[in-house]
């Protein structure tokens, strides 16, 4: 690394040391926190700057929300480095799809599953905070976030009255009985995120990666996600393109684009 | 660690492009009344510049015409269903656009009053502002509390959007009453308008392009004016604070983490911890990057380690050597409210400086301001969206910055317990309050001198026993304890060896750090004696200055007791084998054989111990303590034999 006494701290710099002092502060202020790991490139970072932040440790379980339905390459993706990071690795099965509101259309459905394992880990391991790898340019409701975002009893959100967060003060109340969501990544874009994995050279699962013309740029459960067509089979080639590209990053989310409230939905009963 | 490439996209095959840096995108926030067209503005300036993303327009015309309205432009901002159905934006939102020249982020804040907080936290992450104001209604009520606002969040650039330009003919006249009263009211606030661009984001005059209806105006576009805006000056050349978030611990290291907030640190660089101003050399700094690091600067966080056993926690400020914080135990603060509940004299609020927190309590209100004109406002408390200048008082001391002089320390939140309600910016201690090392206020005890005597049937004092180490004053203070405390009396004993662990372990044997050591040992037990206790101080305080300066700072109460014993019957005796070690030169300074012992030249008390026993001197004090401080049989109260 070059000498940082006299250079500006770059872009990504500034990104990771605010992700770092949000990871400690919900640390200290949080006293059974847990990692929501989707397997995705963001909860990698997430992961990644974990161990940062808590000098090599990463001294809370990271909880996958397993519905079944993730790609062979995602669960060998799991499989390797939940012990390649050490990682204290929670992997309770969801809740099945009938237990979901069926009026929600099928995609969200299926979504709607890891809203109910999320509930069901909640009350399992009693976690007061929950570290998570939402962004808010992933999606218009996610842009209204807070870093720190209480949660009401039945783990909804209330998105129309959310305390004031300024100055890196954040909230810490809540009600008894309910946690604290806690989000490090808000303030990264989708090509911060990239740039990032290009620079500390953290893993992923290959399907971000194109063959045959099509590549996953954003990594769910097979049914619902789909690959966009790319020719972008490494990171520098993925960066190029997000550069150029306006398609935006969830056009392969089936579960967004059902209805124009499904998301809103989905995030107030609890989920991401 | 294995490389992405084992799972990804081999590397090796890839072609070596020289990565473009990500560049940080300027965040600028819009604010204004509500309804002077903020929402308009932006998605104007999105489309505008062709920054939609792809099927976002589409889906904007469905939602409007579900709706039964014309292209809504709110909607790209207004996400939330609540905030379409009513029409108002209700959060702070981001989103992310690019000029030729760089990325920006713009954050949309709420214009009605009840969404102040949601203002705050929006402006708060921004470094200019876009004030939207409506041509034809002028500078309305929020137009300018969002100034103030923004002035008291440290966001001095400010552009001024005239907009609607259209409903009053383009004419200049409009624009040029708008501009008279919003740099007018700004001036006030020592703020000037960097631009006031009149425009129409209806129809996207003097946004991206200019206008074909206002000849008249030679200023840059609204995009023309976000392009020539300055990026903020780096924090590195302030003074170094890096306030302690917490303390981890690595082996048997102890590590302080937190982020530099100014200013910049080196190995090796001497530090005080504030507010206790313990001293501590860096040995080691870690931001992440790998071994060997030699240096953090404003902006990361980091992990430090000290040479010295530095008593660390968070809430603390490490600061350099010689440039501490301010401390005071009352700031005087200009504060912005933001819960229902008003704020009156007497509130008990928490202030979140940085990482510390301080328990304090509303003093007094010195001014409520008047948004409205800035004058005074006749008012006894502050109501939502108020601001006011305000004592807060603290019984601890606060590490504090002017916010003039370094913002990041010179602020806090303002809490209710663990709600935030409010945010202040320190003008600086409040006259008269005692500034730390000025005179202090001190909190008088809930229970009075006579009530603790009365119970205990004795008065507090303390006995303060110098002498030769070797001298015997610790075994004769703790004989002295045990048989007092049998005979219920209430009594402490304050043992030098044992203070220099704990309370004193940062000071080390030159003449300042033994002064400093016998002042917080007296204050101590000056304490202890007020609360009706008998301290014994067992502590060699070698010379006159040293016990007259133990003696000023009791006060009444003092005892000066000399525990004699001639240098060579203490040698001789050297319970801890330092006399050898003072004498094969492995502890400098040691008294009585480098350094010297001065003798109490009047003495209250004298205990001889190379003439007497360990017993019998024991008695003596005992006896000299019951007769100074037992109160008298004909009080009625027991002495206890």
């Amino acid at each position: 690394m070059s000498s940082l006494d006299q250079q500006h701290l770059d872009h990504l710099d500034q990104l990771e040391a605010q992700s770092i002092f949000i990871l400690r502060e919900a640390r200290v202020r949080l006293k059974r926190l847990g990692l929501l790991w989707s397997l995705g490139k963001d909860s990698n970072v997430l992961i990644w700057l974990c161990r940062k932040a808590f000098l090599g440790e990463l001294p809370f379980p990271v909880a996958h929300l397993d519905t079944g339905l993730e790609f062979p390459e995602s669960y060998e993706f799991r499989d390797r480095y939940s012990q390649e990071w050490g990682l204290n690795l929670i992997k309770d099965e969801c809740p099945p799809i009938e237990m979901t509101d069926p009026t929600l259309p099928p995609g969200t459905r299926i979504a709607a599953r890891k809203s109910l394992g999320l509930a069901a880990a909640l009350e399992k391991y009693q976690f007061d905070g929950l570290i998570t790898g939402i962004r808010r340019d992933e999606q218009a409701t996610r842009a209204k976030e807070r870093i720190f975002s209480p949660r009401g009893l039945d783990g909804s959100w209330q998105a129309a009255n959310q305390p004031p967060e300024f100055w890196d003060q954040f909230t810490i109340e809540r009600a008894p009985g309910t946690h604290m969501r806690v989000h490090p990544l808000l303030a990264w874009t989708e090509l911060d995120v990239w740039r990032y994995i290009q620079r500390e050279e953290i893993p992923l699962v290959p399907l971000y990666f194109a063959k045959d013309g099509k590549r996953f740029r954003s990594l769910g459960e097979i049914g619902i996600t789909f690959p966009v067509d790319s020719h972008a089979s490494t990171i520098e080639e993925i960066i190029e393109e997000l550069e150029n590209t306006r398609t935006p990053e969830r056009a392969g989310r089936s579960m967004d684009h059902e209805a124009e409230d499904a998301f809103e939905r989905l995030r107030t009963t609890g989920y991401l | 660690m294995a490389p992405a490439a084992t799972l990804a996209a081999p590397r090796a095959e890839a072609p070596v492009l020289a990565p473009r840096k990500a560049q940080a995108p300027y965040p600028i926030v819009i604010v204004g009344h509500v309804d002077h067209g903020k929402s308009t503005l932006i998605g104007r300036l999105l489309h505008d510049t062709d920054s939609l993303p792809e099927g976002r327009l589409a889906e904007l015309q469905k939602v409007s015409s579900q709706r039964g309205l014309e292209l809504e432009w709110s909607f790209l901002l207004d996400a939330l269903q609540i905030e379409r159905d009513q029409g108002i934006t209700l959060d702070t939102t981001r989103i992310w656009f690019k000029t030729a020249k760089r990325p920006y982020v713009i954050i949309d804040a709420p214009g009605h009053r009840e969404f102040l907080r949601n203002m705050v936290t929006g402006a708060s992450g921004a470094d200019a502002a876009v004030l939207v104001t409506d041509a034809e209604r002028g500078v309305s009520e929020q137009t300018r509390r969002h100034a103030y606002l923004l002035s008291l969040l440290g966001v001095t650039k400010v552009i001024i959007a005239v907009n609607k330009m259209d409903l009053m003919g383009h004419a200049e006249a409009a624009w040029q009453a708008v501009k008279d009263e919003v740099s007018a009211y700004l001036a006030k606030l020592g703020m000037q308008p960097l631009y006031v661009i009149p425009l129409s984001a209806r129809h996207g005059d003097n946004i991206a392009t200019r206008s074909q209806q206002m000849g008249w105006y030679q200023g840059p576009t609204l995009l023309e004016a976000l392009d020539l805006l300055t990026p903020p000056a780096g924090r590195a050349d302030a003074t170094f604070r890096m306030p302690i978030q917490d303390v981890y611990r690595r082996g048997d290291r102890r590590m302080a983490v937190g982020r530099i907030e100014t200013g910049r640190i080196r190995l090796g660089d001497k530090v005080e911890i504030a507010p206790t101003g313990q001293p501590a050399t860096v040995a080691s700094i870690d931001t992440g990057r790998g071994d060997g690091e030699q240096f953090a600067r404003a902006g990361q966080s980091a992990a430090i380690s000290f040479i010295e056993d530095a008593a660390l926690a968070r809430g603390q400020i490490i600061a350099p050597a010689g440039h501490m914080p301010h401390l005071a135990l009352a700031l005087r603060v200009r504060a912005f409210w933001l819960d229902s509940e008003p704020l009156v004299v007497g509130s008990r609020l928490t202030l979140r400086l940085t990482t510390a927190e301080h328990a304090v309590v509303v003093e007094k209100f010195e001014r409520i301001v008047d948004v409205e004109n800035l004058n005074d406002a006749d008012s006894q408390e502050l109501g939502q969206g108020g601001i006011a200048e305000i004592v807060l008082r603290s019984a601890a001391p606060i590490a504090f910055d002017p916010h003039t002089d370094l913002p990041i320390t010179g602020r806090a939140g303002l809490a209710r317990g663990t709600r935030i309600v409010g945010g202040a910016v320190v003008l600086g201690a409040a006259e008269n309050a005692g500034s730390v090392k000025g005179p202090v206020t001190a909190v008088d005890s809930s229970v009075d001198r006579v009530a603790f005597e009365a119970r205990n049937g004795h008065r507090g004092g303390v006995l303060w026993l110098s002498g030769l180490s070797g001298a015997g004053k610790s075994t004769v203070a703790m004989g002295a304890q045990r048989r007092l405390f049998d005979d219920g009396w209430r009594v402490l004993v304050l043992d030098g060896d044992n203070l220099r662990k704990g309370l004193n372990k940062d000071l080390g044997f030159s003449p300042a750090e033994r002064l400093e050591n016998v002042r917080r040992v007296a204050e101590v037990a000056k304490l202890m004696a007020e609360n009706g206790s008998v301290v014994l101080v067992s502590l060699i305080s070698p010379t006159a200055e040293l016990r007259e300066l133990a003696r000023s700072i009791v006060g009444d109460g003092f005892h000066e007791v000399w525990v004699k014993a001639d240098v060579n019957t203490c040698a001789q005796r050297d319970p801890k084998g330092l006399y050898a070690a003072a004498r094969d030169g492995k502890i400098a300074q040691f008294t009585g054989v480098s350094a010297p012992f001065e003798a109490p030249a009047s003495p209250d008390l004298v205990l001889d111990t190379a003439e007497f026993d360990i017993p019998t001197t024991t008695e003596l004090l005992i006896a000299h303590i019951r007769r100074n401080l037992a109160l008298d049989q004909a009080d009625g109260h027991a002495v206890g034999i």
